[in-house]
């Protein structure tokens, strides 16, 4: 797992190189401190422990999909400020400049060992992902784009839950995206949910449930209430382990859970297994068997 | 009587900020009516229906068949309980996952039978447990709210008290949304705004003002279809003249619903929701 020995704590001469204060992340397993950049750039997975960093998404996308095949729509969304809530615009715009993102998913399409697939992948970076007007509707319009197009859906979710700042309407996304959803399945296409830490609230009681198939990554935080909540309402101590992933994963609640490393290939057997399905006239180009059957070899 | 525009609700929007806190105090009264008030004055002959089939019956979330004047309806109501006795059975009207899937099996016999569906929306939230997490709390309502949005059948909900984030929402994907003069629908509770964002659950007084959680705030962004007047002394004593107007509204809804062919009454609700874009 030590994939590039100890370049990852800074040294004095690595912050010159990458400028004055590089952003730092602190791994939730071995609790060390390490550059986000160098990070992100191994999957952002650990190089000392192997615990999982949360992925920022257009990293996510380029390590999951074919090179240069994704396409994004709607990037420039953003967020306005439906209810006038006091500090929210405010909000916004140093988030925007911290993540790099309009908002809080990237969606698009693209294609993963030549399957061609609609993509959604939200980015806890961004207001822990949260959901208001502008996350719903690109997750709706997404949907609707695969609907039309006769295209599967990938959603790597990532998120707090629906966002306080727009109230009622971040709410509503629930039911908006459900629908976009049952259309989308209504007409036989597939769904996989991916989902990653965290994925709770609002996301959890709504899309992130409804995929035909549920992955998860390892050690996520899956659940409707946030622990602490719990904790609050229960007052008792919580179980171990609890709302993690392998915690689902052993209660029925997802289908497998899937290292990051071998997410684009399960990924992709699974679009084989439906692509007929999908679309008549997409097929993949040469015979899948052979990588097929050595990733469920690896996966067993 | 109903309020079928802003200009019938005699206030302005400042002066109903300064009423948020008001209304969700009374959204919470003891003496408030609640679902069986209602079922016992809208509906007759009825027919409680117990049990999720798998694990048990909860009581937070009732299910009926029962006449509405001429029409065999489907009536999902959740409950808070009034006694302290009845309050802890109810689990204070947060619903578990079997309240859910006892609700989604009254779902799927109103579509086989084509009884149109009546929901009585009044929780605090979906319950927060361990158990309830462990049952898949979250994918239980995630698939709730997709049995209502594929449902053959007309469904009018009525937010009678609080609207408490998802478990209320999971009863509000509806072909018409009526609210209660003094009922509340909001993401989070005042209470839990306040101490997220401004680490202080005293500022709740600001938080509802924020959050635009009131019947008339709704009704303005064209989230709610219609806002039912509460006399003066409202409560479940004295409920007689809103239950007329409800009746009134359910009536002249189902008369309009029912016309419409199942598959364009569905195309037709997905269209409500899918246009509410940018709003």
């Amino acid at each position: 797992m030590n994939l590039f020995n100890e370049k990852v704590t800074v040294t004095s001469e690595e912050a010159d190189i990458l400028g004055e204060k590089p952003e730092m992340l602190r791994c939730g397993g071995c609790k060390r401190e390490m550059v986000a950049d160098i990070v992100h750039a191994a999957d952002s997975i650990c190089p000392y422990c192997g615990a999982l960093f949360r992925q920022p998404a257009y990293r996510r996308i380029e390590t999951i999909v074919d090179s240069g095949s994704f396409i994004e729509i709607e990037r420039d969304a953003e967020s306005r400020d439906p209810l006038s809530f006091p500090g929210y615009k405010t909000k916004i715009e140093s988030e925007r400049s911290k993540s790099n993102l309009q908002e809080g998913v990237v969606v698009g399409k693209a294609t993963i060992k030549g399957l061609r697939t609609a993509i959604a992948v939200m980015d806890s970076y961004f207001m822990m992902g949260s959901m208001g007007t502008v996350v719903g509707e690109k997750i709706v319009l997404i949907t609707e784009f695969a609907t039309l197009n006769r295209l599967p859906l990938i959603i790597f979710c990532a998120s707090g839950g629906a966002r306080m700042q727009e109230g009622v309407l971040s709410l509503l996304q629930m039911s908006r995206t459900t629908i976009a959803l049952a259309r989308h399945s209504e007409q036989r296409l597939l769904h996989i949910n991916v989902l990653t830490h965290p994925t709770t609230g609002g996301v959890t009681a709504s899309f992130a449930m409804q995929g035909d198939i549920t992955l998860a990554e390892p050690g996520a935080l899956i659940g409707f209430a946030g622990p602490r909540v719990i904790q609050q309402t229960v007052g008792d101590k919580l179980p171990e382990g609890f709302q993690t992933a392998e915690y689902l994963y052993e209660r029925g609640l997802i289908d497998r859970i899937v290292e990051r490393r071998d997410m684009r290939d399960t990924l992709a057997a699974l679009l084989a297994l439906h692509a007929g399905s999908a679309a008549d006239d997409v097929r993949p180009k040469t015979s899948f068997k052979e990588w097929y059957d050595d990733v469920f070899k690896r996966n067993s | 009587m109903t309020m079928s525009s802003n200009e019938t609700v005699n206030q302005t929007p400042d002066e109903t900020r300064e009423q948020a806190w008001i209304r969700v105090m009374n959204a919470r009264k003891e003496n408030r009516p609640q679902a069986r008030d209602y079922i016992a004055k809208l509906f007759h002959g009825v027919f409680e229906v117990k049990g999720d089939r798998c694990m048990g019956d909860d009581e937070a979330i009732v299910t009926a068949i029962a006449w509405f004047e001429n029409c065999p309806v489907t009536v999902i109501g959740q409950q808070k309980g009034h006694t302290l006795e009845e309050r802890m059975r109810c689990n204070f009207g947060m619903p578990n996952p079997e309240g859910y899937r006892k609700s989604m099996r009254a779902l799927r016999q109103a579509e086989k039978f084509h009884r149109p569906v009546i929901c009585l929306v009044d929780t605090p939230g979906a319950f927060c447990g361990v158990e309830a997490e462990n049952k898949g709390q979250g994918l239980i309502i995630a698939e709730h709210l997709r049995t209502m949005a594929t449902l053959k059948t007309p469904v009018i909900s009525i937010i009678i008290g609080e609207g408490g984030s998802g478990g209320a929402l999971a009863l509000s994907l509806a072909d018409r949304l009526i609210m209660m003069e003094n009922s509340y629908f909001s993401v989070i509770s005042p209470e839990g705004a306040a101490s997220i964002l401004f680490k202080d659950s005293s500022m709740a007084q600001e938080a509802a003002k924020n959050l635009k959680l009131t019947a008339t705030d709704l009704k303005s962004f064209g989230v709610v279809d219609n806002v039912i007047r509460e006399p003066e002394g409202f409560s479940r004593f004295n409920m007689d003249d809103s239950v007329e107007d409800i009746r009134r509204v359910i009536r002249a809804a189902l008369r309009r619903l029912t016309r419409i062919p199942p598959d364009r009454l569905v195309e037709n609700r997905h269209q409500k929701f899918l246009n509410m874009r940018g709003l």
